[in-house]
């Protein structure tokens, strides 16, 4: 299926890694659901849920304040209209707010207390919890090719946090890596310092949903000097059913720290569309630097645009001090439906944001993606390049903001957005803001759109590639400078994912 | 909801005690259907999406702001060498002791005035036709306004090569003028026609300019929007191109407290071609929106947009540019770029290059870039022995070049080249 055979494959990666991930062929792979008795909240949103989710989480006072503070504001609120989506309308009240497996209702102590159908959900992902196999390389082993790498893992099955590893390991370092959740309980001084500080509360209508219902999710601190020693990730799995999840993610890089980190996500096939809502803030201070990569493959309904993942999404990070740096990269292969901006605030003076993205959408999926990069500081840097690839029936919109402000004197940004189209059904959409308020900066904004170059694909059919490897290897061509943006593991999962993603957009 | 009522109070207060100038059954029919479409949209209010950086708020008040007059030191006037047949308005009212007359162009000519006042006239399939086109995907009621309203204009119709260029000049004679001006222009299969605009034309200028370019048909349009400094302009430039028809427009704008061209081109002929560029020269106070909407709605055409903006003292420059590629519009040739050039700390370029594409044999790109005139440059002429406000008039003029280079006809473009020139020489000289 895919062209890896004949594509130029890195340094350090083995052939039983391109065996397998050569073996992810066929369509959407993660569309199993896994059999384990649910315990739900009533259906729809209200303050009584609102208390109820945070009463389930044992929150303190102030945190259910907020997240009523949070529900009245959205109450008043109307869903946004601007992108170039077309969905049916969401009743908001017709889902689940809160899904946790029975067998999570005692939070166990450690990975072994946890039970076995989730472990075994995450193991068939190929996310393996038990640091043990990992440190012995029996499991997994396929999924890691780079020997001695490791990831330490927060799952997030439907509603809540099933387990962290290498909590310990971590700790150590100083750094501290759990599910939100633990962290309102265990350090309420630095949530309450930092939870709503890049997006706040009434930011957007999704964002304030999310403020007010979110169940779970990661939060990370970096103590200041400490460069983190291992990549961290965050797994979300959406399994039960007509549930939305709404998870929520904190990161804070204190001064001179530094953090890697990786968010997967998959659901099951389902004929209902289910609403994901979620919101990541990074805090970003002095010489600090995050990268944070995101393989969004949730399901993206079937080639009728039934069912699917409806993904909204608000990322924001917050350069809020000098030099600190932040770069986002995803590639957005799954949902039917996406609207996500990771943005950058670049308030400190030289701190610099990067965007890399690669939005893939065939048959009926639409996406409305991009970035805000907000130029405060001076000297402060952005750097925008996205890749969108529309097939079948698709529409894939670019849509950026690059905000000079007047004090941010000699700022820069570059941005190149390129889309390609295959197949003359669907569309492809660039739609930039671009303001600059002073004279000593410079931006620049380049896009192009095309369709996929015919001599391309006749030299590699003349190689004896069949159409759909031929498709493949020059969409990957095409993205090449996105996938080298992502750490390896990731490259190798984005590049296959890419394939699979485009299957049967020709022809 | 809170927003559509206060839309709707400001639109009725725009339209109070404006009645539709009396009209033969044509031009009643089409000014009553325009003030529909009118009503239904309202007037534009700083919230709209498409004045997200221009605010409307001047053009749509029921009293147009005063406007010093301006002396221009006795300038030469714009295109006074190209020979030409010179239609004049002052202040929106038709000058015939200043015209020539229009028979020598050998073309049909006749004033909006005039024609509208019978009961049947060809311009009835084109006046407000392109407009109401135009409303669609985003609403231009300032347009439909001048539908609803203009008094005058011009109605051309060629049928084959026009002998010479029309040129129509517009006065600014009062402080507190409001004059709304309405253009058709038809061009029938293979004509050819050169249109010429100048002039500030009042202390506050509406126009709306509509133009059919037949098959084989090629059209050229060179405006300069005069040199007050306190005048408002909202120009709309409506365009519907037949087959293997070409279409160039350009603008040359220096000054101007607000202008807002919008040009509204739509490709429906199979290899036609557009090209829309504009130069904007601004010192302090100075709005200039430029907002182009090209859409594709046949194979193998090419549209071309080139903008560029010079800006100091605080002015600010908009560009809004999109092209839209209509499924089936395969191997459009779509290409776009707007540029600016700040020579100060203050001055503002905000940009909005859009594509929307259903096809996919078609290569369209667009650029957009902003920043302060190049030091290594300066540096290099500086080091020549150019003293330094000459070699930053240098520069813009090089940076402005590839605007002027968009008019075929060179004693036009020499004309303009002239004019650019002469306001870089009085603020950089």
């Amino acid at each position: 299926m895919v062209a890896l055979d004949k594509s130029e494959v890195r340094e350090g990666v083995d052939r039983e890694t391109i065996e397998t991930v050569k073996a992810m062929s066929g369509t959407y792979k993660y569309g199993w659901n896994t059999e384990i008795e649910t315990e739900y909240a009533p259906k729809g949103v209200n303050e009584d849920i609102v208390r109820l989710i945070s009463e389930k989480n044992g929150e303190p006072e102030w945190m259910t304040d907020w997240r009523l503070k949070a529900f009245r504001r959205w109450e008043q609120m109307e869903e946004p209209k601007w992108a170039m989506l077309n969905y049916p309308k969401i009743d908001y009240q017709d889902q689940y707010y809160y899904a946790k497996p029975k067998s999570m209702a005692e939070k166990p102590k450690s990975l072994d207390d946890v039970d076995p159908a989730l472990l075994a959900t995450y193991e068939k992902l190929g996310i393996p919890l038990k640091e043990q196999m990992i440190l012995a390389g029996v499991e997994g082993a396929a999924e890691t090719p780079a020997e001695g790498r490791r990831v330490a893992v927060d799952a997030v099955f439907d509603s809540v946090s099933v387990g962290t590893t290498f909590k310990e390991e971590l700790k150590k370092a100083g750094v501290i890596f759990m599910s939100i959740s633990e962290a309102i309980r265990e350090h309420p001084e630095l949530v309450k310092k930092y939870l709503g500080s890049v997006v706040p509360q009434s930011d957007n209508f999704f964002a304030t949903l999310n403020s007010a219902v979110f169940s779970d999710g990661s939060f990370v601190y970096i103590p200041p000097g400490v460069r983190c020693p291992m990549e961290l990730s965050t797994y979300f799995r959406i399994n039960a059913e007509n549930t939305g999840q709404f998870e929520r993610t904190l990161i804070i890089a204190d001064k001179g720290s530094y953090v890697s980190y990786l968010e997967g996500c998959t659901a099951p096939k389902r004929d209902v569309a289910q609403l994901h809502a979620a919101v990541v803030e990074i805090v970003i201070l002095e010489d600090a630097e995050v990268k944070y990569s995101t393989v969004q493959n949730w399901f993206p309904g079937d080639a009728e645009g039934k069912g699917g993942i409806y993904n909204f999404v608000t990322k924001r990070a917050d350069c809020r001090e000098a030099r600190a740096k932040v770069m986002w990269t995803q590639v957005e292969t799954g949902s039917a439906i996406t609207w996500k901006y990771p943005s950058c605030l670049l308030r400190g003076d030289d701190s610099q944001g990067e965007f890399y993205s690669i939005a893939i959408a065939n048959n009926m999926q639409q996406a409305d993606t991009g970035t805000k990069m907000t130029h405060l500081g001076k000297n402060t840097r952005s750097r925008i390049v996205s890749k969108g690839i529309s097939a079948g029936k698709a529409q894939n919109t670019y849509r950026g903001l690059v905000s000079v402000h007047p004090k941010a004197t000699g700022a820069r940004n570059y941005t190149q957005c390129d889309s390609l189209l295959i197949g003359d059904k669907c569309g492809a959409h660039t739609v930039p803001y671009i303001e600059v308020k002073n004279n000593s900066s410079r931006v620049e904004h380049e896009a192009t759109t095309s369709k996929v170059d015919d001599d391309q694909l006749f030299y590699c059919r003349s190689r004896g590639m069949d159409e759909e490897e031929a498709v493949a290897l020059v969409v990957n061509g095409f993205c090449k400078e996105v996938l080298q943006a992502l750490p390896m593991e990731f490259a190798m999962e984005a590049q296959s994912l890419v394939a699979i993603s485009l299957e049967g957009s020709v022809g | 909801m809170a927003l559509a009522q206060a839309k709707r109070a400001a639109t009725e207060a725009r339209l109070e005690g404006l009645s539709l100038p009396a009209s033969g059954a044509w031009l009643a029919q089409a000014r009553g259907a325009a003030l529909a479409r009118l009503s239904e949209m309202g007037l534009p209010g700083r919230r709209d999406e498409y004045w997200r950086w221009t605010d409307p708020t001047t053009l749509a008040a029921a009293e147009a702001p005063a406007a010093a007059l301006f002396d221009d030191g006795g300038e030469r006037p714009a295109f006074d060498k190209i020979d030409r047949v010179t239609l004049v308005f002052v202040d929106g009212v038709f000058d015939a002791a200043a015209s020539d007359d229009p028979a020598a162009a050998e073309v049909e000519i006749t004033r909006l005035a005039e024609a509208g006042a019978q009961d049947i006239h060809w311009a009835k399939d084109l006046y407000g036709a392109l407009e109401a086109r135009g409303q669609a995907p985003v609403a231009r009621p300032f347009a439909a306004l001048n539908t609803a309203i203009a008094t005058d204009g011009v109605l051309i119709r060629a049928t084959g090569k026009a002998a010479k260029p029309v040129s129509l000049v517009y006065r600014h004679a009062s402080e507190t003028s409001d004059a709304i001006l309405h253009h058709c222009v038809k061009l029938e299969e293979g004509a050819e026609l050169t249109l010429l605009e100048s002039g500030p034309g009042a202390a506050r200028f509406s126009t709306v300019l509509e133009v059919e370019v037949g098959d084989g048909a090629a059209f050229h349009h060179i405006r300069t929007q005069g040199r007050d400094h306190e005048r408002r302009v909202a120009a709309h430039l409506f365009a519907r191109l037949g087959a293997e028809s070409r279409f160039k427009t350009f603008t040359l704008t220096a000054n101007g407290v607000l202008t807002r061209n919008e040009t509204v081109v739509e490709l429906t002929g199979d290899d036609s071609v557009a090209h829309i560029a504009g130069a904007a020269m601004g010192d302090g106070g100075f709005h200039h929106d430029d907002t182009v909407f090209i859409t594709h709605d046949a194979e193998r055409c090419e549209s071309r947009q080139v903008f560029k903006k010079v800006l100091m003292n605080g002015a600010e420059g908009i560009f809004q540019g999109k092209i839209l590629v209509k499924p089936g519009a395969q191997k459009t040739d779509g290409y776009q770029i707007s540029q600016s050039l700040l020579l100060d700390e203050r001055s503002q370029f905000l940009a909005k290059p859009e594509l929307e594409i259903y096809a996919d044999d078609v290569q369209c790109s667009h650029g957009s870039t902003s920043g302060a005139i190049d030091e290594t440059a300066l540096y290099y002429l500086r080091s020549r022995g150019v003293p330094e406000r000459a070699a930053q008039a240098l520069l813009v003029q090089a940076f402005l070049a590839q605007t002027i280079e968009e008019i075929e006809d060179e004693a036009l473009s020499e004309d303009i080249r002239t004019r650019l020139e002469a306001w870089l020489a009085r603020r950089l000289g």
